[in-house]
C-alpha cells in the first residue's frame, strides 16, 4: 500500500510513539538518550499524525485498514476519515510541542530517584493509545485503546507515587477512569446489540428504537463527560491533572480531553444519528454549568496547575455548549445551524488543545525554574522568564477569548449559533439559548479576571519568595516548545476562515452539509451563516489594532518628552511598597468569593498557632464533594460492611458461594 | 455586504476615529460642567481636558523601578484598542466597511481587551492599590459583561443581525413603534454603561480617596504621555457608550447615503442627542450618591434582570406575532 497516504503516516505516528516507550527502556542505562533518541520519536511521531491529519481532513475521503490482529472473527481496524484526522491533527499539534518541551523539562529527573524509563515508556505509550483511540473503526479495538490511554495516564498521575496526595489522585482518576470506561462500554452495547456487529459500519446501519437511542446517548454522556471533566463528573480532574509531571499535565489537559469529545462527537453525530432536542438541552445546560463553575472555582485557586486544570472544565464546558446548541438544531429540523454549532465546538476544541498546553508548559516552565506552583509566592516572574513570560500572555489573551487571538473566534461562533435561536418554534427553548449565551458572556468576564489575576500575581509585581526571586529562563527548547503553540494560537486567531473552511469537511460527511456560506467571501472574511447576518474580520482587526497602536506611539508621541525617569512607586505617597504588600491572588479573587459565596463551601476561620500567633485560614472546596461524591463513598463502604457478614476465611465456604452462583446463572441463561 | 473598496466608506470611517479622539474630551467638559452648574459652581472651561490632555503629553514620563514592558505597552494597547472598538460604532452614517469587519460581539471584544491590559498594569507595579483596583475593576466588568450582551442580544434577535449597521437599519426601518423588548433593554444598557465607564454610583472619576478608587487606582502610577494616553482612552469610552445608546435606541438623524448634507445632518443630531445625554448623566451623578462596592452587584443584577425582561418579552411578546 502507499506510504505517503494519510492513513499510513498516521499508522507510522502510533508505532513511532510505540517505539520511543521501548527506546526508553534504555534511559536506565544512559539517561542522556531521553533527550537524543526518546523525545525525538515522540516529536517524529506528532509530525507524522499532524501531516497525515491535516491530509485527511483536507482530503476529505475515509481510508481503512484491517491489521491482522485482534479477534479471529473481528480484526482490528483502523480508519482515518475527517473526523479522525482533524483529532489526529490536534494530538499532532500538541505532542510536537511537548516533545520539543520534553527533554528540558525531564533533565531534573535524570539525578533523582524518578524512574526515566516510566517516564518515557508510559508517555510513548499514552500518546499511541490516544492516537489509536482516533484510529479505531470497531468498537472493541476503541475500548482496548481508550484502557491503553486511561491506565498509561494513571501511571503518569502516579508517576511520583511518594506523596500520598498524588496517589489519592491517582486512584480516584483510575476508579473513576474505569466508571466512565464501563458506560462507554454499555453504550457501544445497545448500538451493537441493535446493530449486530462491533465494527463502526454495523453499529451506524442500526435502527434504534428513539427509547434505546435516549439510553445509549445517556450511557455515552455520562461515559465520555467523565473522561472529559463535564460537572458533576469533573472530580478526579483537578486532583490529577496537577500532580503529573508538566508536559504530561499538557497532553492530558490539552489532548486526551479533546479524545473523549471525540468519543462523543463519533458516538453520537456519527454512530447514533437521528438527534433529538432533548440531548443537546441536556448538552447545552450541563455545559454551561461546567462552564461557569469551572471558571469560578479556577478563581479561587492559588495553586497554578490547579487553576488550570479547572479551566479545563470552563472549556469543556464551552465546547458542549456548542455540542449542544448543534443537537437542538439538528433535533428541530435547522441543519444548517446544527452544522455551525457543531463548527463552533470543533473549533473551541482545537483552540483549547493549544492553549491550555501552552499554559501547563508555562507553569511547567515556572515549576522547573523556580520549584513552585503557589502562587502567592510568585512574582515578578517576567523580568527573569521574559519568553516564558510573554508565551505564557499569549495564552492568558487566548484563553480570556480576547480579539485577535483563537479564543475570541470559537467563542463568538458559539454566540452566532445561539443567537440564531429566533428560527425555533418552541418559546422555551428560544429563551434558553440566549440565557446559555448569557452564561457563556460571564464565564469569558470571569476567565480574563481570573488569567489578570494568574497573569498579574505571577509575572508582575515583585518577587513573592527566594527561589522565585532566584528563577532563571528555562532552555532553548523549553521555550521553543511554547513558542510553537503560542504561534498557533496566533494563526488560528487570525486566519479563521481557513481553519472553517478545513473543519468544513467533517459536517459534510457526517450530517451532509457545510458551511457553504462561511468562506464565500474569501479567506478574509468569516461569514458563518450570511454576510448580512454576521461577519468577522480577523486579518483587519489585527491590521486595525496594529495601526491603531502605531498611531498612538508615533503620532502622539511626537511633541512628548521621550524619556522615561526611574523612581520608588508613588502608592499615594505611602512608604515604598514591598513584595508582602501587594495583593495576592487570595485578596485578588476576595470581591468575587463574598458575591458568588453560595456556590463554595468556604472554611474561614482565626485560630492560635502553637507560637501563640493568630493565624487565619481559609478553605474553598468544591460543593460537588460533600452534594454527590460523600453519600456514594458512605453508602458504599455501608454496603462494603454488609458484605462483610460473607467473609468468613473458610476456602469450602467461598467455594459453595462459587458453586451457588454457577447454578443460579445457568438457571437464568437456559 | 458593504462595498470595500469605496474609499468613500473608508475616508468616512477615518473621520469619525477622528471625531472620536477629538470629542470625547469635549463631552467630558460638557458632563462636569453642567454637573458644577447644579452645585452652584462656576466649572471648568469647556477646553479644560484638552488643555489637561495637552499638559501631560509634555511631561516627562516617570516609571516605578519595579514596572515591567507590560506597565509601559499597556497605554497604547489600551488607547489603541479603545479606538478600534470606537471606529465600529456608526457614529454619522451606517454602511461603514468597519462595521463589517467587527460586528457588536466583537466591539465587547475590543473593550474586553483594553481592560484586561488596564487592569494588568495596574498589578504592575505591585502596589496595594493598583491590584485593589483591577480586582475591583474585573469584578465589575464580569457582572456587566452578561447584562450588557443581553440587551444586545434582544436587539440583535429582532433584527437578526450582529451586524450594528444592519441593527440601526433595522430599527429605522421598524419606525417609532414602543416596544417593550427595546425599553428593557435600554434601561439595562444604561445602567452598564455607568458601570463600565466608572460613573457614580459605581465609581467616582473625581476621586482620589484611597479606598474608594477603582479606575484612578489602576492609573495611579502612571505620569506624563501614559497618563494622558489612559484618560482620553477613558473619555473615549464615555462618548462610546453614549453613541451607542443613542444610535441603537434612537437612531433618527443618522446618515444613511454619503452625501455633505446628511452627513452634516448627522453630526449636528449626534452633537445634540450627546448633549442631552451629558445632561441626564450630570444630573443623575448629582442626585445619586456612591455606592459601597458591595451593592455595585445588586445594580449590576438590576441591569440584567432588566435585559433578561427585555429578552422575554421579545421572544414571547414579538416573535410569534
Amino acid at each position: 500500500m502507499n506510504l505517503a497516504s494519510p492513513l499510513s503516516l498516521a499508522g507510522l505516528a502510533a508505532a513511532m510513539a510505540l517505539l520511543s516507550a521501548l527506546a526508553s527502556l534504555l534511559t536506565q542505562q544512559t539517561p542522556s538518550l531521553m533527550r537524543r533518541l526518546v523525545m525525538p520519536a515522540l516529536g517524529a511521531s506528532g509530525a507524522l499524525a499532524l501531516v497525515g491529519g491535516v491530509l485527511a481532513l483536507l482530503g476529505g475521503q475515509a481510508e481503512t485498514l484491517s491489521l491482522p490482529m485482534g479477534l479471529p472473527w473481528l480484526h482490528w481496524e483502523l480508519r482515518l476519515d475527517v473526523l479522525s484526522g482533524f483529532f489526529m491533527a490536534l494530538i499532532g499539534a500538541v505532542v510536537i510541542g511537548v516533545a520539543i518541551y520534553g527533554p528540558g523539562y525531564a533533565r531534573e529527573f535524570e539525578h533523582g530517584n524518578d524512574s526515566l524509563p516510566a517516564l518515557g515508556g508510559f508517555t510513548g505509550i499514552f500518546v499511541a493509545g490516544m492516537q489509536l483511540v482516533v484510529l479505531a473503526n470497531d468498537a472493541f479495538m476503541f475500548m482496548v485503546a481508550w484502557e491503553v490511554m486511561s491506565l498509561s495516564s494513571y501511571l503518569l498521575v502516579a508517576f511520583q507515587h511518594e506523596h500520598a496526595p498524588n496517589r489519592r489522585a491517582a486512584f480516584l482518576y483510575l476508579l473513576m477512569a474505569h466508571v466512565g470506561g464501563l458506560s462507554i462500554l454499555l453504550g457501544y452495547g445497545v448500538l451493537a446489540g441493535f446493530g449486530d456487529g462491533f465494527s463502526f459500519e454495523a453499529m451506524r446501519a442500526a435502527q434504534l428504537s428513539p427509547g434505546w437511542a435516549s439510553v445509549a446517548f445517556l450511557l455515552a454522556f455520562v461515559g465520555f463527560g467523565m473522561k472529559a471533566g463535564l460537572i458533576p463528573l469533573h472530580v478526579w480532574l483537578p486532583e490529577a491533572h496537577p500532580v503529573a509531571p508538566s508536559h504530561i499535565s499538557a497532553l492530558m489537559s490539552g489532548v486526551m480531553l479533546k479524545v473523549a469529545v471525540y468519543g462523543f462527537v463519533r458516538f453520537t453525530f456519527d454512530l447514533l444519528g437521528d438527534f433529538q432536542w432533548q440531548w443537546g438541552v441536556l448538552a447545552l445546560v450541563i455545559g454551561a454549568v461546567s462552564a461557569l463553575m469551572g471558571v469560578l472555582y479556577a478563581l479561587m485557586q492559588h495553586d497554578l496547575k490547579r487553576l488550570l486544570a479547572y479551566h479545563s472544565v470552563e472549556n469543556i464546558g464551552i465546547i458542549y455548549i456548542g455540542l449542544g446548541l448543534s443537537l437542538i438544531f439538528l433535533g428541530t429540523g435547522h441543519a444548517l445551524l446544527g452544522v455551525l454549532g457543531l463548527v463552533a465546538a470543533l473549533y473551541h476544541t482545537i483552540n483549547h488543545a493549544l492553549f491550555k498546553g501552552l499554559l501547563f508548559l508555562g507553569a511547567g516552565a515556572i515549576l522547573h525554574s523556580a520549584h513552585e506552583r503557589d502562587m502567592e509566592r510568585m512574582g515578578g516572574l517576567l523580568r527573569r522568564m521574559p519568553w516564558t513570560g510573554l508565551f505564557f500572555l499569549v495564552g492568558c489573551i487566548s484563553i480570556s477569548a480576547l480579539p485577535p487571538f483563537n479564543g475570541f473566534v470559537s467563542e463568538w461562533l458559539t454566540f452566532q449559533a445561539a443567537l440564531q435561536a429566533w428560527a425555533l418554534q418552541s418559546g422555551v427553548l428560544r429563551t434558553l439559548l440566549p440565557l446559555a449565551a448569557a452564561m457563556l458572556a460571564l464565564t469569558g468576564a470571569l476567565a480574563a479576571a481570573c488569567f489578570v489575576k494568574v497573569y498579574g500575581v505571577a509575572f508582575l509585581g515583585q518577587a513573592r519568595s527566594r527561589p522565585v526571586r532566584r528563577a532563571r529562563e528555562v532552555t532553548l527548547g523549553m521555550r521553543i516548545g511554547q513558542g510553537w503553540l503560542a504561534a498557533l494560537c496566533l494563526a488560528l486567531g487570525v486566519l479563521p476562515t481557513v481553519v472553517v473552511g478545513a473543519l468544513n469537511g467533517i459536517p459534510q460527511q457526517l450530517l451532509g452539509q457545510g458551511l457553504t456560506q462561511s468562506t464565500a467571501h474569501g479567506w478574509l472574511w468569516l461569514t458563518p451563516v450570511s454576510a448580512d447576518t454576521a461577519s468577522y474580520s480577523a486579518p483587519f482587526v489585527l491590521i486595525g489594532l496594529m495601526l491603531a497602536w502605531w498611531l498612538a506611539s508615533t503620532v502622539l508621541r511626537r511633541g512628548a518628552v521621550r524619556k522615561v525617569r526611574r523612581c520608588d512607586a508613588w502608592d499615594c505617597g505611602f512608604a515604598p511598597p514591598n513584595a508582602r504588600m501587594q495583593y495576592t491572588a487570595t485578596a485578588f479573587a476576595q470581591p468575587i468569593r463574598r458575591v458568588f459565596g453560595g456556590l463554595f463551601e468556604i472554611e474561614e476561620g482565626v485560630s492560635q498557632g502553637e507560637d501563640g500567633r493568630e493565624r487565619h485560614s481559609l478553605h474553598v472546596n468544591d460543593r460537588i464533594w460533600g452534594w454527590i461524591y460523600l453519600p456514594i463513598v458512605r453508602a458504599t463502604n455501608a454496603a462494603a460492611r454488609r458484605v462483610t457478614l460473607i467473609q468468613s476465611g473458610n476456602v469450602r465456604i467461598y467455594l459453595g458461594w462459587s458453586l451457588g452462583t454457577l447454578v443460579v446463572l445457568l438457571w437464568l441463561i437456559s | 455586504m458593504v462595498d470595500f473598496l469605496n474609499p468613500t466608506g473608508w475616508a468616512l470611517a477615518l473621520l469619525q476615529m477622528l471625531l472620536f479622539s477629538a470629542g470625547a474630551p469635549l463631552l467630558i467638559a460638557w458632563v462636569k460642567r453642567i454637573k458644577s452648574r447644579l452645585q452652584n459652581r462656576r466649572g471648568p472651561s469647556l477646553l479644560q481636558p484638552y488643555q489637561d490632555l495637552r499638559k501631560l503629553f509634555g511631561k516627562e514620563a516617570v516609571m516605578a523601578h519595579t514596572a515591567s514592558p507590560v506597565f509601559r505597552a499597556a497605554p497604547y494597547i489600551v488607547f489603541g484598542a479603545t479606538l478600534v472598538a470606537a471606529s465600529v460604532i456608526p457614529l454619522l452614517a451606517i454602511e461603514l466597511p468597519t462595521t463589517a469587519i467587527a460586528d457588536v460581539i466583537v466591539l465587547v471584544g475590543f473593550l474586553a481587551l483594553a481592560r484586561f491590559f488596564l487592569a494588568l498594569a495596574g498589578m504592575d507595579v505591585g502596589t496595594s492599590f493598583g491590584g485593589m483596583g483591577a480586582s475591583r475593576e474585573m469584578l465589575i466588568s464580569a457582572l456587566a459583561e452578561p447584562a450588557m450582551l443581553m440587551a444586545i442580544f434582544t436587539l440583535t434577535m429582532s433584527a437578526h443581525s450582529t451586524n450594528l449597521s444592519s441593527v440601526i437599519e433595522h430599527v429605522l426601518d421598524a419606525g417609532l413603534l414602543l416596544r417593550p423588548s427595546f425599553l428593557f433593554a435600554l434601561l439595562g444598557l444604561l445602567l452598564v454603561a455607568v458601570a463600565e465607564t466608572g460613573r457614580i454610583p459605581v465609581d467616582n472619576p473625581a476621586t482620589h480617596l484611597e479606598l474608594t478608587m477603582v479606575h484612578e487606582a489602576m492609573i495611579l502610577e502612571y505620569s506624563g504621555r501614559h497618563l494622558a494616553l489612559m484618560e482620553w482612552a477613558a473619555q473615549i469610552k464615555l462618548m462610546l457608550y453614549g453613541v451607542l445608546l443613542s444610535n441603537i435606541f434612537l437612531p433618527w438623524g443618522i446618515a444613511s447615503r454619503l452625501d455633505a448634507g446628511s452627513l452634516l445632518l448627522g453630526l449636528v443630531v449626534i452633537v445634540a442627542k450627546l448633549a442631552v445625554l451629558g445632561v441626564i448623566l450630570a444630573v443623575s451623578e448629582t442626585v445619586v450618591a456612591k455606592m459601597r462596592l458591595f451593592r455595585v452587584p445588586a445594580f449590576l443584577n438590576l441591569a440584567f434582570m432588566l435585559s433578561l425582561l427585555g429578552m422575554l418579552s421579545h421572544v414571547i411578546l414579538e416573535v410569534g406575532a
